[in-house]
């Protein structure tokens, strides 16, 4: 695309599958942070944080069709490496004494530091991927497992330096509603440019029909390892944003029910479509918090009211397998926010 | 050298307990190209069935109250009926959905499962006394079994016997093999589809069902998570093995199973904790040397 020669309009049909879903994301947070309340604001937060955590799966799973049990180790990695460099200067040598000397002793400035664990995520996914990418699509999606219990095995057991299973408390939280929203849009932006991108097509042909791209050229190796890089460090992203958050990090919040979470967002949604990625997050979300604070109980007519705790989980299982069932594309069912008239015109062309 | 007979038996046993769940696993991957992540729910639930639900550490015995047979006879029969119902509700909706959408639809049927023993039982870990007569050793030529775990390899090795005759000898056994290899074409056949889908359900929860019960005997010890890493080495068993191969399966969890006693054994002691991290490594590099497992199949690749 030559920027150049392009009309005001062109550019705008261009991004207006970004727009369509960034302006509602920054009404919300307008909306919430005016008139919402601390709780709300909360919701908002991490609903914004799994936008990144999300999207950045989707461009590896919803790209590649392969399904992968594996991004939480990338979150892990790159959330660890942060508590690593800016948690707790004073307890750091005592707690986690096996740490090297120039991060037990020294907190590195936040900026810094996160580049450096996203950076670290994604390498750790190209890692794991030189090996894994190997594999066909369903042994690919079980050995992402292995990955994850490899991690979790490691940073359970690792007590000098991860503090074994207890979490890490004391990170510095720094992240707000518009620093969530920003890395939101850029996981957005850079996932919607990777999959309009040469690269971006080629692994959607793999998606359809390995044996077709793969004799069209396109190496099924390559295209997978790329998207499945690029999508580490966006979790690593994800991941960082959560812990200083949260203001801890604990192994076990990245394991199995994370691993579910997340990946019934993007099912829900639906996985064949960025859009998809981001709505299955609003959805899901939503309704967690609905049942969450039913689960706290709420009063009717002044009588308590509880649901049994666990409902929730039963309930998003429940949801997650009648959208299988009755709408296995999910709720976008592929499909970008596009405009009227765009959209017969693209059918079949960009939305698989 | 009697020490390395006792690793052995420990190696035997688990490897072939591991073995029984990557059947499990494979039968029903054969038929219906699923990776049923249930199974370990199946096992979990097969155990629970064994008390009353109860918030309680130490609850009185439901199932686990019956005499021997009995008791065997009904933790069978709740995780068979568990394993067709699942089978009826979830995935037979969802039979010509692709391999992902399966793998994913079972994810979340555990998910389900699990929550739901939880709503039921409550997290806790509770510990439940049955077998205990097992737990003698017995001594055979001058080393020391286990009872529990001589259990487990004649328990195992004769489930081994009979589910290979039944595949090899009886017409069912038959069909089934044939829908692993080609499910269409044995359609095409004459394969009853339905019939042969359910039946394989219905295996897999005996052989889990039996997993569960001997799991019970060893530890003592009912866990919302006892199901899943007998699971977890059992997908990795199919994996290495060759999807979609029987022999393959069983082979992959003999050998995760025998690994995975023997790093216990032989690695220094502040390394032990981290040894199913090494299991699993050793998975990752045998697919990196053999990535479509140790025993291809025909169907283990799509023809063009």
């Amino acid at each position: 695309m030559k920027s150049d020669t392009m009309s005001f309009a062109t550019i705008g049909r261009f991004w207006f599958p970004v727009l369509a879903l960034v302006i509602p994301l920054a009404i919300i947070v307008v909306v919430t942070g005016q008139f919402g309340g601390l709780s709300i604001q909360r919701t908002v937060i991490e609903m914004l944080i799994s936008i990144v955590i999300v999207v950045g799966l989707y461009v590896f799973v919803g790209n590649s069709g392969i399904i992968s049990f594996g991004h939480a180790t990338f979150m892990a990695i790159a959330a660890y490496a942060s508590a690593w460099q800016t948690c707790c200067e004073m307890l750091k040598p005592i707690t986690m004494s096996g740490l090297p000397p120039f991060l037990r002793d020294q907190s590195i400035p936040l900026l810094p530091s996160a580049v450096v664990s996203v950076l670290l995520a994604g390498g750790a996914a190209f890692l794991t991927g030189l090996v894994i990418m190997r594999l066909t699509g369903l042994a690919a999606s079980i050995s992402t497992l292995a990955v994850l219990f490899i991690l979790n095995v490691v940073y359970s057991n690792w007590d000098s330096v991860t503090m074994g299973s207890a979490s890490i408390v004391g990170l510095p939280t720094y992240v707000t509603a518009w620093l969530a929203l920003g890395c939101a849009v850029v996981a957005i932006v850079v996932a919607y440019l990777y999959q309009v991108s040469a690269f971006g097509l080629a692994i959607r042909a793999t998606r359809e029909d390995e044996v077709a791209a793969a004799a069209s050229g396109i190496s099924l190796y390559w295209s997978r390892l790329i998207a499945f890089t690029l999508s580490g460090f966006m979790v690593g992203l994800g991941g960082v944003l959560q812990a200083h958050y949260l203001g801890t990090v604990s192994i076990n919040s990245f394991f199995l029910s994370f691993t579910f979470l997340a990946l019934a967002m993007l099912i829900v949604g639906g996985m064949g479509s960025l859009a998809g990625a981001v709505v299955g997050v609003v959805v899901i979300t939503a309704m967690v918090d609905i049942f969450r604070r039913l689960e706290g109980g709420i009063s009717i007519g002044g009588e308590q009211w509880s649901l049994p705790a666990g409902t929730q989980e039963l309930i998003i299982a429940a949801f997650m397998l009648l959208i299988l069932v009755f709408r296995k594309d999910g709720i976008m069912a592929g499909r970008e926010m596009t405009l009227p008239e765009q959209e017969h015109r693209e059918k079949g062309l960009i939305n698989g | 050298m009697a020490n390395i007979v006792q690793v052995l038996v420990d190696a035997i046993a688990l490897g072939s307990l591991y073995a029984l769940v990557a059947l499990a696993i494979g039968l029903v991957f054969g038929v219906m190209r699923l990776v049923n992540f249930a199974q370990a729910d199946y096992i979990t639930i097969g155990a629970y069935a064994l008390v009353v639900p109860t918030a309680s550490v130490t609850p009185p015995l439901l199932l686990g109250a019956l005499p021997a047979a009995l008791m065997i006879g009904g933790v069978l029969f709740v995780v068979v009926v568990l394993a067709l119902l699942t089978e009826r509700v979830a995935f037979r909706p969802l039979r010509n959905s692709n391999p992902s959408t399966l793998l994913i639809s079972s994810f979340a049927v555990s998910y389900f499962l699990q929550n739901l023993v939880m709503l039921i039982h409550t997290g806790r870990p509770k510990s439940v006394g049955i077998g205990q007569g097992l737990a003698n050793a017995v001594e055979i030529g001058g080393v020391r079994v286990p009872g529990v775990q001589l259990l487990t390899m004649v328990v195992t090795a004769g489930l081994l016997v009979a589910l290979v005759l039944f595949l090899k000898k009886t017409p069912l056994g038959i069909q089934m093999r044939a829908a692993a290899e080609n499910f269409q074409m044995a359609r095409l056949l004459g394969m009853p589809a339905n019939r042969v889908i359910a039946l394989a359900f219905a295996i897999s929860g005996l052989l889990g069902g039996a997993v569960s019960l001997l799991l019970t005997i060893q530890t003592g010890t009912l866990d919302l998570r006892m199901g899943l890493m007998p699971v977890v080495y059992a997908f990795f068993a199919t994996v290495i093995g060759g999807m979609g191969s029987l022999p393959g399966a069983a082979l992959g969890g003999f050998l995760v199973g025998v690994a995975s006693v023997l790093l216990q054994t032989y690695l220094p002691a502040d390394l032990r904790p981290f040894r199913d991290a090494g299991v699993f490594m050793m998975v990752i590099l045998i697919l990196l040397v053999r990535p479509q497992g140790l025993i291809v199949t025909s169907a283990a690749k799509e023809r063009v």
